[in-house]
């Protein structure tokens, strides 16, 4: 028994080592990209920290980022390249090496090039090299490429690039410095996870106001000024309801309008014409305005003019135009958008939505931001000060995620310009290389794969009209996904939803080989999972082959697809890598400047493992591919990834990395390779970062040094200002081909439905998927919310994460609970058009009273991951992927569409609806559907008991 | 029982924990984990880490739960750790010394060569900050980083709890709460910090700071409740007359 005070302190070692060695390198915890700093001991992991000099976080580090350790020491790390010998889905492997795995794709893939390349399917997933992995794929030859954004974010950066060059997250972010209104609609939180939560605290300590719209109240919309809980699918309509309030009180900013966008820009009107809704144009194609002083037709592009935004002007062929301002103004002042119409739909009250507007014109108004600046714009002309309006908002999969999700992109996008706040100080600010020309040039190439060609360009892009399309002479869809088809016209992101459904049906043909990168196919990462595994797993019964002939599929972890493939080539960690974080791919530049960085091996693999870019360029160099190999035929990057991303040169001087180029390391953006750039990398901790100077950090749209700045640097082809479209005459010319007119047609299966959806102006329309089905019987809207600390199916393969959330639960307003007869821990069935899952449930307030929610990718299959088969996992967990169909219920015609937006063929998650029904008592305790378990892959590590993870830091300190 | 400094200790070193801001994002837990597993009471043990009753050494924890109903409804994330308490029921009863609080800076600590396991301690404290290895047999809990903040091989910024550099929102504060003119004590005073049930008498040492009023009805922004629409027929021009402004380029 202890006496007295004084109490023996002498074994707490204050200053103990804190490792034998620091890296930096890159997080991949989620898509965030943070800096991290590591720090190793004896070998091993010993602690991750944020880097405090990073761009992206600063310091900070999120709840997944800070549980790295254990994503890198996961038992489920697949050891070996692994050749398939059970049926698929068994999980029968035998462990072969390198060079047979290697030697067994290239046969299959040289094969399929030297044939018809378009039977290479290549998918990449979460995949963080996409300017990599699309450019072997047009090296290959295949249109056949995306990565996962079709079924993630696609009507987000489309939505934006086609009206403003920039959408939010990668190519934006607030002002979080001094905006004073926040609005923030439905959010995926590994989107721009730490910047925005960086953000938040910083806006509220400033005490700017914070509203969040989202049907439900968890996460950021806890901490939220004010919660609004829409019903899913209906922002667009709250937000034309906005609009509505801001025109009928006269409250945009008419000077930003006429300076900044295309709001004079003339509008035919002649509805029986070809060009009827396009814009009229001078005989060099300039569009054109009406100036008010000189009272005649000017180019609308020129600096000097008095352009009118109403009324009806004469062309000099006769037919009359009117800006597309007006066209604009008379659409949502129309009573059908005020907010006591919407208010039903929306479920937002009219009182909350009239105050929001007055909010919004308050504070970008009332509350103007003067920085006295000096800067110059695009015509030369010098102003003294930056007039700010601080307004700014953030959107992300809420809204894409619905068939309607790329209008209320697109309406958010003009909600913002309408009040002057792009790219204005307190307002959203676009971050390098964005903003891009509107949308930006390059189309996607491919429509005419031709053997052992590389295709001609990128195989993702921007149509800027029907003559764009991918489609062949009988108007079908060239690319597997059918991106780029009159189904998805301006996919952007391709359709990676559909790969599998499209090439089990052989529509519109059947492939040779499905290559895939950490995407989960199997399992959380499709919609009908069960569907999904039947169609991988099913056979030609005239053959007895799969129908999906081969599968290659390349993870570091043993997830539910690597079952379902035939080879497995694995990957490594995440530490130990090389890796760019490129300014040619998914940029993590800032506001003050662009940036860019690399991902280092801070340990060696334990395992014969390769990183997945290496085997890609090493597969390419066996394979011949134009630029992976020498005159000799030999590698061109015999050194890897690494290789590449210091000596790849996409254009001259253009390289992977920004920062150090030049063989002196002196030059930024454009200059020669630099044998010595990785090295200059990891002594500037993993990044580089470039600030603009004040006279170029707003309005970079139109800002003479700034624009020229972007020039030099490779971002744009000309230092030209780009025009945000809030009339968007891309879609009119898809709308017009609908209505029969010019080359390129839809078929006629296809008129109505680009009619309808190719509005020149933002449009909201009730989610397919609602129209199609009894929403009486259907009453719910159900959806999957990101939990903070997982990414995707990752999280439940480490010991820390998972010990946050080993369940899931369905969330369900108390009000419904109680007229269902359910509360806490009672088992409901989860009932759709499509299917069924059985699941948990737990009573709520905070949730949007006609929305049930749950927890994303928390369910596991028996046998993934190396969780105990018993696990809460596999047990209690649950996905509604079930419930969700990729296919729409059938048309007249009995065809069945993708579920997917009718403009970029984003997948619709977010639109499906449910039933409840209670189990029976005799059902609980288990979730449904079940699947058999997996087996599992020879040589895999034992997985432990306990974990006495980092008793040996200490031991080695002698205090153990 | 184990006595308690005889002295007020001269610095009472905690945390601040903002509940306006916190999102529930759990960087404060995990950082928290991967710092000590590694550090003074090496390792957290997790018991069955794959397996179904997975059950892991933790001294950090946030719990999310709903208060209050319509207007007044609030979805909350509250961090919780130890509190580092002036009279800490967990020393006081604990039977060999191994529990104790620093007469330096007031940071409440397990020697864990005296700890018998006994687990008084847990039952002692109100807060259920204690947490048993039941692997070690032990009892662990947290220690304000006490191998970081005074770590002669860290820099002067990183010389922080983990769970205070880590959080991304900017949620956790640490310094001295002994000192009234330190920047922990002046945030506590100006933003209404307060003790986690004072009625018990522990004296905590960390403060949570509430909710900042909600800024959800136009006074609160000086916005007005709408905007006045234009009168068509009071305007020169009619419908959207208000845009014939000459507005040049």
């Amino acid at each position: 028994m202890a006496s007295g005070s004084a109490v023996d302190d002498s074994a707490v070692e204050t200053s103990p080592s804190v490792g034998d060695e620091v890296k930096y390198t890159t997080c991949y915890m989620c898509a965030c990209r943070c800096g991290i700093r590591v720090y190793l001991q004896d070998g091993k992991v010993r602690y991750i920290q944020g880097n405090p000099e990073h761009p992206v976080n600063g310091g900070v580090l999120c709840g997944k980022g800070s549980a790295g350790i254990m994503q890198h020491y996961s038992p489920a790390r697949l050891q070996k390249p692994l050749k398939r010998v059970g049926p698929r889905g068994s999980g029968e492997f035998e462990a072969i090496e390198w060079d047979e795995a290697l030697a067994t794709a290239t046969e299959w893939l040289g094969h399929i090039r030297r044939t018809d390349p378009k039977k290479l399917a290549f998918f990449t997933g979460r995949d963080q090299s996409q300017s990599l992995t699309g450019w072997w794929a047009s090296q290959f030859g295949t249109p056949n490429y995306a990565a996962h954004g079709g079924f993630c974010s696609v009507n987000m950066a489309a939505g934006g690039l086609y009206t403003m060059g920039g959408a939010f997250w990668e190519f934006g972010e607030p002002d979080w410095e001094r905006t004073r209104y926040f609005l923030m609609f439905g959010v995926a939180e590994d989107h721009d996870s730490n910047p925005i939560k960086k953000g938040l605290g910083t806006l509220k300590e400033r005490g700017a106001k914070f509203v969040s719209v989202n049907p439900v109240k968890n996460g950021y919309s806890a901490i939220a000024d004010e919660w609004v809980g829409i019903r899913p699918g209906t922002d667009g309509l709250f937000v034309m309801s906005l609009i509505h309030e801001l025109l009928c009180a006269g409250r945009v900013d008419l000077q930003y309008l006429v300076r900044y966008t295309n709001a004079p820009w003339l509008v035919i009107h002649d509805p029986d014409g070809a060009d009827d809704g396009l814009f009229a144009r001078d005989d060099d194609g300039n569009p054109l305005a009406w100036d008010q002083k000189e009272g005649r037709l000017v180019n609308a592009l020129e600096a000097d003019i008095t352009p009118a935004l109403r009324g009806t002007y004469p062309l000099p062929d006769g037919r009359a135009a009117v800006p597309g301002f007006q066209h604009l103004a008379e659409r949502y002042t129309d009573p059908r958008y005020a907010p006591d119409r919407t208010a039903e739909t929306t479920g937002v009250p009219a009182t909350v939505t009239r105050r929001i507007a007055a909010e919004l014109a308050h504070a970008a108004f009332q509350e103007e931001i003067v920085l006295n600046v000096p800067w110059t714009d695009w015509a030369g002309r010098d102003h003294e000060q930056m007039i700010g309006r601080p307004v700014a908002m953030h959107a992300m999969r809420g809204i894409s995620a619905h068939t309607n999700g790329f209008h209320t992109c697109r309406a958010i996008h003009i909600l913002q310009i309408l009040l002057g706040s792009v790219e204005v100080p307190g307002g959203f600010r676009y971050k390098a290389p964005f903003p891009r020309p509107i949308p930006p040039h390059q189309k996607p190439a491919g429509r005419d794969p031709r053997p052992e060609t590389p295709l001609g360009g990128p195989p993702l892009g921007f149509p800027t009209g029907p003559e764009d399309l991918l489609v062949d002479e009988a108007n079908r869809a060239v690319r597997i996904d059918k991106a780029y088809s009159w189904e998805a016209p301006l996919a952007s992101h391709g359709l990676m939803h559909m790969v599998i459904t499209n090439a089990w049906k052989g529509d519109p043909y059947p492939i040779d080989t499905l290559f895939l990168f950490m995407a989960n196919m199997a399992w959380n990462s499709s919609m009908n999972t069960g569907g999904v595994i039947d169609m991988l797993t099913d056979t030609n019964p005239e053959t007895g082959e799969y129908r999906i002939p081969r599968i290659i599929y390349s993870d570091a972890y043993y997830s539910e697809m690597v079952a379902y493939a035939d080879l497995v080539l694995p990957d490594t960690t995440y530490l130990e890598r090389w890796d760019c974080i490129s300014l040619l791919d998914r940029p993590i530049a800032e506001a003050d400047g662009p940036a860019d960085a690399i991902r280092q091996p801070v340990v060696e693999p334990d395992r014969d493992v390769r990183p997945f870019q290496t085997v890609l360029l090493d597969l390419g160099a066996r394979l011949g591919l134009p630029g992976m190999v020498n005159d000799d035929g030999s590698p061109r990057y015999p050194g890897g990834y690494p290789d590449y991303m210091a000596n790849h040169e996409r254009g001259p001087g253009i390289g992977p990395l920004a920062g150090w180029r030049g063989e002196d390391g002196r030059q930024h953006g454009r200059g020669a390779p630099n044998p010595d750039q990785l090295q200059r990398y990891i002594d500037n901790q993993g990044f580089w970062q470039h600030t603009l100077a004040p006279g170029q950090r707003f309005y970079k749209f139109a800002n003479k040094h700034y624009l020229e700045f972007a020039t030099a640097m490779g971002f744009l082809g000309r230092p030209e200002p780009m025009v945000f479209q809030l009339y968007s005459e891309v879609l009119q010319k898809f709308r017009n081909a609908a209505n029969g007119h010019g080359p390129v047609q839809p078929p006629d299966s296809e008129r109505e439905r680009i009619a309808t959806h190719f509005d020149p102006l933002p449009v909201w329309t009730p989610p397919l998927e609602e129209q199609a089905v009894d929403t009486g019987l259907y009453p719910f809207h159900a959806l999957t919310q990101r939990p903070m600390m997982m990414y995707h199916s990752w999280g439940s393969q480490n010991s820390w994460l998972r010990q946050i959330l080993t369940r899931n639960h369905l969330y369900l307003h108390h009000e419904q609970a109680e007229s269902l007869g359910v509360g806490d821990e009672d088992w409901v069935w989860i009932e759709s058009p499509h299917g069924r899952v059985k699941a948990p449930v737990r009573v709520v307030e905070g949730v949007n009273p006609d929305t049930v929610w749950t927890w994303n990718a928390i369910g596991k299959r028996a046998g993934a991951w190396r969780l105990s088969h018993d696990a809460p996992e596999n047990r209690q967990a649950f996905l509604l992927n079930h419930l969700i169909s990729e296919l729409l219920p059938p048309r007249g015609d009995g065809y069945r569409l993708s579920n997917s937006d009718p403009v970029t063929g984003q997948a619709a998650w977010f639109d499906v609806r449910v039933r409840l029904r209670p189990a029976e008592a005799s059902e609980y305790g288990w979730s449904e559907p079940r699947y058999t378990p997996l087996g599992e892959p020879p040589d895999m590590p034992e997985v432990p008991d306990v974990s006495r993870f980092g008793a040996a830091f200490r031991q080695r300190k002698g205090n153990g | 029982m184990t006595s308690l400094p005889q002295n007020e200790t001269p610095r009472k070193l905690g945390l601040v924990i903002d509940l306006d801001i916190c999102v529930g994002c759990n960087a404060c837990v995990t950082n928290c984990k991967e710092w000590n597993t590694g550090g003074h009471s090496a390792p957290l043990t997790d018991l069955h880490p794959y397996g179904r009753d997975v059950d892991g050494v933790w001294f950090n924890r946030v719990h999310t739960f709903e208060a209050g109903s319509g207007r007044d409804h609030r979805v909350v994330h509250f961090p919780k750790s130890c509190l580092h308490c002036e009279t800490p029921q967990c020393v006081t009863v604990c039977p060999t010394g191994a529990s104790y609080k620093r007469e330096e800076d007031g940071i409440v600590l397990v020697h864990h060569d005296w700890c018998i396991g006994c687990k008084l301690c847990a039952w002692a404290c109100p807060y259920g900050a204690r947490e048993f290895d039941e692997d070690a047999g032990v009892m662990k809990k947290c220690t304000l980083c006490i191998d970081r903040i005074y770590n002669e091989n860290l820099n002067d910024a990183d010389r922080r709890p983990a769970c205070v550099i880590t959080c991304p929102a900017g949620a956790r504060h640490f310094g001295d709460l002994g000192d009234p003119n330190s920047a922990v004590s002046r945030l506590v005073a100006e933003r209404g910090g307060y003790d986690l049930m004072p009625e018990l008498g522990t004296q905590p040492t960390n403060k949570y700071l509430p909710p900042r009023p909600r800024r959800d009805h136009a006074e609160a922004t000086g916005a007005p409740d709408l905007l006045e629409h234009l009168d068509e027929e009071d305007q020169p021009g009619g419908f959207l007359g208000w845009v014939d402004r000459l507005l040049s380029r």
